[in-house]
């Protein structure tokens, strides 16, 4: 039966996260546009779409599990994919606006005029078309991951080495972005979204359908990750994790398995920046920044890594604390809470809050003294 | 280069140092096809290095390290390309795959494409069930098939890593230090469990343990600071006086 097929791929955890997934997206859309304002059950606007803000942050935080938690790979760069996705989503946006720029030009955006260029450049070429612009979201951050992958890891450069060059790729791509002559709009970003095709980026019911499809893509994203974790790959991904040398001896390519999964990750963080700058109007260099790649490598330990649910839950529960923390007097503390949350997840819980409740499950299933050891007889 | 050597492998003037330190001195060995061999040797005897060289981990500095007739050049190769030409290795310390079940541990071994999209939605997934067990039967691991390896005991990752290495089908086996921490009936058993798949497979058995050697009953090659001190039965390897001064009198 294919349903039951599918059943045990997701697993019990997964279903109960695609059941809440479902639930938040039925309870989101109608609690901002049936109930009315006032209503205890009312959801605003604003929170619709800080909401989807952490949607695409727990689809990176899974694309990052993949890389990280399966196959061992601590890429410190994964918010370059993001921003590389962003972009490309940007950059549609941006020429959807037309003429009703400042400056009302009918091709270039206001930022290009403004330094009087008159000609597009040869990046933006094509981004006019959405199947275009969304090819380039998969394939821009995917490419780079190729790229970059397949020289890493053919020259066999592991662990903090690895982690230290891809804080440097992301780190060198955030000094580019914000130079003027790059072309995509310096340290202002692209900003000043009109349309998403024909739609009012500002629209409530844009909204709600782009935080519906948010969390339609992070649905999919889920049971991709699981179809490739429960398959012999996933296996093959955890031996390269736990013992690399003995897989290569084995026969394997250890440097094409790792590449597999790195470009996948990649194009998987950069479809989570796609979604992430229509919610949020706006896409600059900061998004490269070398804190935002590490603050994803905390909420996917926070949850727990290698499990996919736990990095998805770990970027929620991480980035709500930090919407707490950033607003009001506590605002100077957030830095301090990030830290603790780290010390305290790498001293006391090395599983994260997945690790912690399996712990505490398993522990209320021991008391009942009589439980036979079912598994070990086929 | 067919008409070299019949040997499924050869090594011919093989010279290996790590700064400065000469860990292989010229060293030559030959390996008949179903033949099985004793390697002995006290420490730094070059034991671990030579299997490094032949596996590809290590490059040889000089000498030619010949496989299967004398056909394949295994100095070109890469570890990976190695495992596939058909040698496999058991290492000394038992690394098996901790964080999985017994039966993934060979599934992961098994004989077949190692490529990403084999592995995700290829031909791995649809390995059955009994060709893992038997190669788990064999090393009496069947029943403990679901259990996670690295609960196993440490005789036990010794078997689970030979039954790794038969799933892999190789024509030549290395087997390094095989039954260190086992208790005298399992050495007993691993004895037999080596003399039987010796009777398709070439190996080559790196060991300490002098009773395990003599059970193997095979020819034997004592190294000693890189290079062969003596070789033959082990009534005459274990009976040279330059053995007995360099490794078995200490």
């Amino acid at each position: 039966m294919l349903t039951m097929r599918f059943l045990r791929l997701i697993e019990g955890r997964g279903i109960l996260f695609l059941a809440v997934l479902a639930a938040l997206a039925i309870f989101v859309s109608v609690g901002n546009l049936l109930v009315p304002p006032g209503s205890p059950f009312h959801v605003s606007t604003g929170a619709v779409v800080l909401l989807g803000k952490y949607l695409c942050y727990a689809m990176l935080a899974i694309a990052l599990d993949l890389a990280w938690g399966y196959c061992g790979i601590l890429s410190l760069g994964h918010g370059a994919f993001f921003a590389l996705g962003g972009y490309a989503m940007g950059m549609y946006l941006m020429r959807q606006i037309g003429t009703r720029g400042v400056y009302a030009h009918p091709i270039l955006p206001d930022f290009m005029v403004f330094l009087n260029w008159t000609e597009l450049p040869v990046a933006w070429w094509g981004f006019q078309s959405f199947p275009y612009a969304m090819l380039m979201v998969l394939l821009v951050p995917g490419l780079l991951a190729f790229v970059f992958g397949w020289l890493a890891f053919r020259s066999r450069v592991t662990g903090v080495y690895l982690s230290i060059i891809t804080q440097a790729l992301t780190y060198a791509l955030f000094l580019a972005f914000f130079r003027n002559d790059m072309g995509f709009g310096g340290n202002n970003g692209l900003t000043d979204f009109k349309d998403i095709l024909g739609f009012n980026v500002q629209a409530q019911g844009t909204r709600v359908t782009l935080f519906l499809i948010t969390c339609l893509m992070l649905a999919l994203t889920f049971i991709l990750a699981r179809f490739v974790v429960a398959s012999t790959y996933g296996k093959v991904l955890i031996a390269i994790r736990d013992a690399e040398s003995r897989t290569r001896f084995l026969g394997y390519r250890v440097e094409h398995h790792k590449l597999v999964v790195f470009t996948l990750s990649a194009m998987i963080a950069g479809v989570a920046g796609a979604l992430y700058v229509p919610q949020v109007g706006i896409i600059n260099p900061s998004e490269f920044s070398p804190t935002n790649s590490i603050e994803a490598v905390v909420w996917v330990a926070f949850g727990g890594r290698g499990t996919l649910v736990g990095a998805a839950l770990g970027a929620f529960v991480v980035n709500y604390l930090k919407t707490i923390f950033t607003t009001g007097w506590l605002a100077v503390y957030w830095l301090f809470a990030l830290g603790g949350l780290f010390v305290l997840v790498t001293l006391a819980m090395p599983r994260g809050l997945i690790g912690l409740w399996e712990d505490i499950r398993l522990r209320l299933k021991r008391r009942p003294p009589a439980e036979a050891p079912a598994e070990l007889h086929p | 280069m067919s008409a070299v050597t019949q040997a499924i492998l050869y090594l011919d003037g093989v010279s290996v140092s790590f700064d400065g330190f000469k860990a292989l001195r010229s060293l030559s060995l030959n390996l008949e096809q179903g033949e099985m061999r004793a390697i002995i040797g006290p420490n730094g005897a070059g034991k671990t290095t030579m299997m490094d060289v032949i596996t590809g981990k290590t490059r040889a500095d000089e000498g030619d390290v010949l496989f299967d007739r004398g056909a394949i050049d295994l100095t070109r190769y890469d570890e990976a390309a190695i495992a596939e030409l058909g040698i496999g290795r058991k290492f000394q310390k038992p690394t098996v795959f901790e964080s999985q079940s017994v039966a993934d541990n060979v599934l992961l071994a098994l004989k077949g494409a190692r490529g990403p999209f084999s592995a995700w939605f290829g031909a791995r997934n649809r390995i059955a069930r009994e060709t893992i067990d038997q190669h788990l039967a064999k090393v009496r691991l069947i029943q403990h098939r679901d259990r996670l390896a690295g609960d196993l005991s440490h005789g036990q990752k010794q078997w689970l890593e030979i039954a790794m290495l038969l799933a892999q089908d190789p024509k030549l086996l290395l087997v390094d230090e095989p039954v260190a921490g086992m208790t005298d009936a399992e050495t007993e058993a691993t004895a037999e469990l080596l003399r039987e798949i010796n009777r398709d497979h070439s190996i080559i058995v790196v060991e300490h343990d002098m009773g395990f050697v003599r059970a193997l009953d095979c020819k034997v090659t004592c190294l000693h600071e890189g290079s062969v001190l003596a070789e033959g039965t082990i009534d005459a390897v274990a009976g040279d006086p330059r053995v007995i001064e360099v490794y078995l009198g200490r």
